[in-house]
């Protein structure tokens, strides 16, 4: 059990600065997933928690001791991989106890740690088989089970499900939150699925082109995106973007339309805002928000809700609403915005404004 | 496809089993000749069929060699053929697996230079280097030696490349895996690169044993010593002067013991071969 | 491509490398460098002294219409294996892709031959063809040919290319009916509903697709004819008669070892030289195309 810290941790290949100075501190078991799109250096930073990579400044801290020089194997962590990892000559037990072997524990506790993990994983039937014998979840569960058998300080999780089908997924999520919730144990989990991290975390790192965007619980990320960034990235399908002008007391946004500015948000007016509204905080007619008028293009009929595609000034607009008052593709269509539910993003920076 | 196929396939037929003849013809003449009597085999023409003296010429060379020429017993030479193959297979696997796990999974000041020299080995095969070599041979003293024979041979360049080809396909999150499960470099060569690599040096032993085997202008070179020729070398040594006063018998009885070993282990290791053949040459 | 991970160790990646750097350098970088030394000495008969000439052992052999004639031998010889090997091989294998039943079989009985050391090779067929006594010879005398290939210069050399062939049409087979088989059969199929009869499939198809295993197998055979034929040619005409079958390394062999001009030899040895590197340099540039490093 451990808390991990990193801090002003930078990472360079060359004279390229992948990941931008780093501050994160994740409590003793907590677990925290860090989301962001391929190639943001989410899993840069989890290889430099884990020892893999180096970092180029900074100072990385499990348990309150400097890790920076020390080797993966010393840093009592354990690491779940994409590809699962697992050595293909190595029968399940073997792929479990080969940790433990090297360094050197008893042969009884190692049996005993084997067989545990086994039995919280269900695993027990398949201690004898090769990884190839087994499917994609099982395999995935014999990665966990590596990491559990050596009992470690913290585990970190590198997309550990992306190599599985949906269904498997889903099932598998729910796993690891009970192995979780059982265990207690510190986990550091990256993926570039923001279902899997709302679902999966105590808290979540919204990671963007090196740079951490925004830290919290996944309700209040979703409630309050710091930036244009997590606006989009958090919530399916994602939030529609309106870009317009101030101009008095709202945001014009085109077709004549002021979307009005909370009385919080001071400015001049001439200012590029782009407003921000999620699919699902649209209602059909009045809600008493602001109003648009739409044509719709398409309809996905779901059937618990429907989404509805239309354009609107330029932009593309999905709207979510309740599935069996449908209308149809090429009707006029008029929806508003739940009260107070409207995002409003400096353009320029794309910082929340009011946040 | 439906279209023809009968007479195609006739056709197919006829092309490959007249191939087969062909090339087996010469194998045929030889162990026809090797059951035969010297005067049964210069009474023109031939027989085709064996004849009965089978036992008669394989025990006469294996025990005592031929009476001309060589009057080395060709089971030594095989016994030489045998240790010559077997130390250059086991060798080249050896010293290049261990080069190539060097090249692959460490970064250290002159590591393109050695791949690069590794390489350039390629480019000098024995025939363009007799003499020298020769000399080098001669100076170590290992001239007439089981190690003469086989220790200049074993640096492979082919052999670290496919090894280092095969390495690159080990996933990465393998070696790292076994980094934060503590195993150094060493453990996990013993341990994970050794055990994958079995097929690959199953299949490299079987092309580099025939290597060994068939090995030509070296041994001719440093061996001098009759006890020392290897069974390719004895045969060259056995013919001697014109065609009718060869001891045919035995040379074709030799012939037959110097080309069943390693046609022995294509025909029965027939996937291991194939495998190694194609990925070596990739 | 790079390895993500890496070990550290300061010394161990220097041990792994040590047996192979030390037998790379004893017994090919020294030589290899001797022999471009001795190629610009001269000795006396003895061996005795030796003087530093230059270029003049090179200019000799530029000269000399024994050594432009084994060029000439070479060319020919390796033209005639690789070409006749090529094309049988292709033909064997093409009708081993296309049957059904007994593919496994033919494949065993073809490719054995790849073992037969070309020493071996070369005595076998000397003797079905031995002037006096071969079996080959007495149906040929039948035919009215005057078979003798001791004293017949085309026939000496067609007796080595006949038996260097056989050695090699193994390694073309399975090179040719691995490369049959990576085709796939839905392009064929595409071709045979587009109206294209068996030998116009192949034409347009099959052999354009072959082309890549085609090359590397041009220059490898071709390696083979220059190199490894030594034991055919060394067991069977030893060159004769004449030249007419002493190719370069026969030569180098020849006037090194038998002849003992160590100066002359090494001179030829590095034109070998120089003809390998041209030679792997083109492999390798095939390889780089096929295979990413």
């Amino acid at each position: 059990m451990a808390e991990i810290s990193l801090q002003g941790v930078t990472k360079s290949f060359g004279k390229t600065e992948v990941i931008h100075t780093t501050d994160i501190t994740i409590n003793d078991g907590e677990f925290v997933v860090m989301v962001g799109p391929s190639g943001c250096g989410k899993s840069t930073i989890l290889r430099m928690i884990a020892g893999l990579e180096t970092s180029t400044t900074g100072e990385i801290r499990i348990a309150g001791k400097r890790v920076n020089e020390v080797e993966p194997k010393d840093r009592n962590i354990a690491m779940v991989f994409q590809n699962y990892a697992l050595y293909p000559h190595m029968s399940v037990y073997d792929n479990m106890a080969y940790g433990l072997k090297i360094r050197k524990l008893a042969k009884d506790d190692i049996e005993r740690r084997v067989q545990r993990a086994a039995k919280i994983l269900e695993l027990g039937q398949y201690l004898k088989r090769k990884p190839r014998e087994l499917s994609g979840g099982q395999r995935q569960r014999v990665a966990m089970g590596r990491a559990i058998v050596r009992e470690p300080a913290a585990f970190l999780f590198d997309e550990p499900l992306s190599n599985l089908d949906a269904k498997l997924r889903v099932q598998m999520r729910l796993e690891i939150q009970k192995l979780h919730r059982e265990l207690r144990t510190t986990s550091v989990y990256v993926t570039h699925d923001q279902v899997e991290a709302m679902t999966l975390a105590n808290r979540m790192i919204v990671i963007n082109a090196g740079v951490v965007e925004q830290i919290g619980a996944p309700l209040e990320v979703y409630d309050n995106p710091a930036s244009l960034f997590v606006a989009g990235f958090i919530g399916s399908p994602s939030m529609n973007f309106l870009p317009g002008l101030r101009s008095g007391d709202g945001v014009e946004v085109g077709e004549g339309l002021v979307v009005p500015l909370p009385p919080e948000i001071r400015g001049s007016a001439g200012e590029q805002v782009t407003v921000g509204v999620r699919p699902e905080h649209f209602v059909a007619g009045d809600g008493g928000g602001p109003r648009f008028k739409l044509r719709v293009d398409t309809v996905e009929a779901l059937g618990a809700d429907s989404l509805l595609h239309a354009g609107f000034n330029g932009s593309h607009l999905v709207v979510r609403i309740e599935g069996h008052s449908t209308p149809r593709a090429g009707s006029e269509f008029e929806v508003s915005v739940l009260p107070g539910k409207a995002y409003f993003f400096d353009t320029g920076t794309g910082k929340r404004l009011g946040a | 496809m439906v279209e023809n196929r009968p007479v195609r396939d006739v056709l197919a037929h006829a092309v490959l089993i007249t191939g087969v003849l062909l090339v087996a013809f010469p194998l045929w003449v030889t162990f026809v000749a090797s059951t035969l009597t010297f005067e049964q085999i210069v009474t023109v023409p031939m027989p085709l069929w064996p004849g009965d003296h089978f036992l008669a010429n394989y025990t006469q060379v294996l025990t005592a060699g031929s009476e001309k020429g060589s009057s080395a017993p060709v089971s030594t030479m095989l016994v030489n053929s045998l240790i010559m193959a077997l130390s250059i297979a086991t060798g080249k696997i050896a010293i290049s697996i261990l080069s190539a796990f060097a090249i692959v999974y460490f970064r250290f000041p002159g590591r393109s230079f050695f791949f690069w020299s590794v390489f350039v080995t390629l480019m000098l095969p024995v025939e363009v280097r007799i003499i020298p070599t020769f000399k080098v041979a001669s100076d170590l003293g290992i001239l007439n030696t089981h190690v003469g024979l086989a220790l200049p041979l074993i640096a492979s360049a082919t052999a670290t490349f496919l090894f280092r080809q095969f390495f690159m396909t080990i996933p990465d999150e393998l070696a790292e895996a076994a980094r934060i499960d503590g195993a150094g470099p060493v453990r996990f060569f013993i341990d994970v690169v050794l055990p994958l690599s079995k097929t690959h040096m199953a299949a490299l032993f079987v092309i580099l044993f025939i290597y060994g085997w068939n090995q030509y202008l070296w041994p001719l070179l440093i061996t001098t010593s009759e006890s020392m020729y290897t069974v390719v070398i004895g045969i060259k040594r056995m013919i001697a002067g014109g065609d009718a006063s060869n001891e045919w018998h035995l040379i074709m009885a030799t012939a037959m013991m110097a080309l069943m070993p390693p046609a022995l282990v294509v025909v029965l290791m027939q996937k291991w071969f194939v495998k190694g053949l194609v990925e070596t040459e990739k | 491509m790079e390895k993500r991970v890496v070990f550290k160790s300061a010394w161990l990646p220097y041990v792994l490398l040590l047996p192979q750097i030390t037998i790379t350098v004893l017994f090919f970088f020294w030589p290899a460098a001797q022999a471009v030394y001795y190629s610009f000495q001269v000795q006396d008969a003895f061996g005795l002294t030796s003087k530093f000439v230059w270029f003049e052992n090179y200019i000799y052999l530029f000269k000399d219409s024994h050594y432009l004639s084994s060029f000439r031998v070479t060319a020919f010889f390796s033209v005639m294996v690789a070409t006749s090997g090529i094309v049988i091989s292709l033909v064997l294998a093409t009708m081993a892709d296309s049957v059904v039943r007994g593919a496994l079989a033919y494949k065993t009985f073809l490719i054995w031959p790849y073992a037969v050391a070309p020493a071996i090779a070369g005595v076998l067929w000397a003797f079905i063809f031995a002037p006096s006594i071969g079996i080959v010879t007495y149906f040929l005398k039948k035919l009215g040919v005057d078979w003798n290939w001791i004293i017949n210069s085309e026939q000496a050399m067609l007796l080595v290319v006949v038996a260097s062939v056989w050695k090699q049409i193994s390694y073309n087979f399975l090179f040719f009916l691995a490369g049959l088989q990576s085709i796939p059969k839905s392009l064929l199929e595409a071709a045979a509903i587009d109206g294209a009869g068996p030998f116009r499939r192949f034409w347009t198809i099959v052999f354009p697709l072959l082309s890549p295993t085609t090359f590397f197998l041009l220059v490898m055979n071709i390696i083979y004819s220059f190199f490894d034929t030594f034991g055919v040619i060394d067991a069977t005409t030893e060159g004769g008669p004449g030249d007419a079958t002493k190719i370069l390394v026969y030569k180098v062999y020849y006037d090194g070892v038998k002849a003992a001009d160590l100066g002359g030899s090494s001179a030829q040895s590095v034109i070998l030289m120089a003809i390998v590197v041209t030679l792997t340099v083109i492999q390798f540039r095939y390889i780089e195309r096929r295979v990413q490093y």
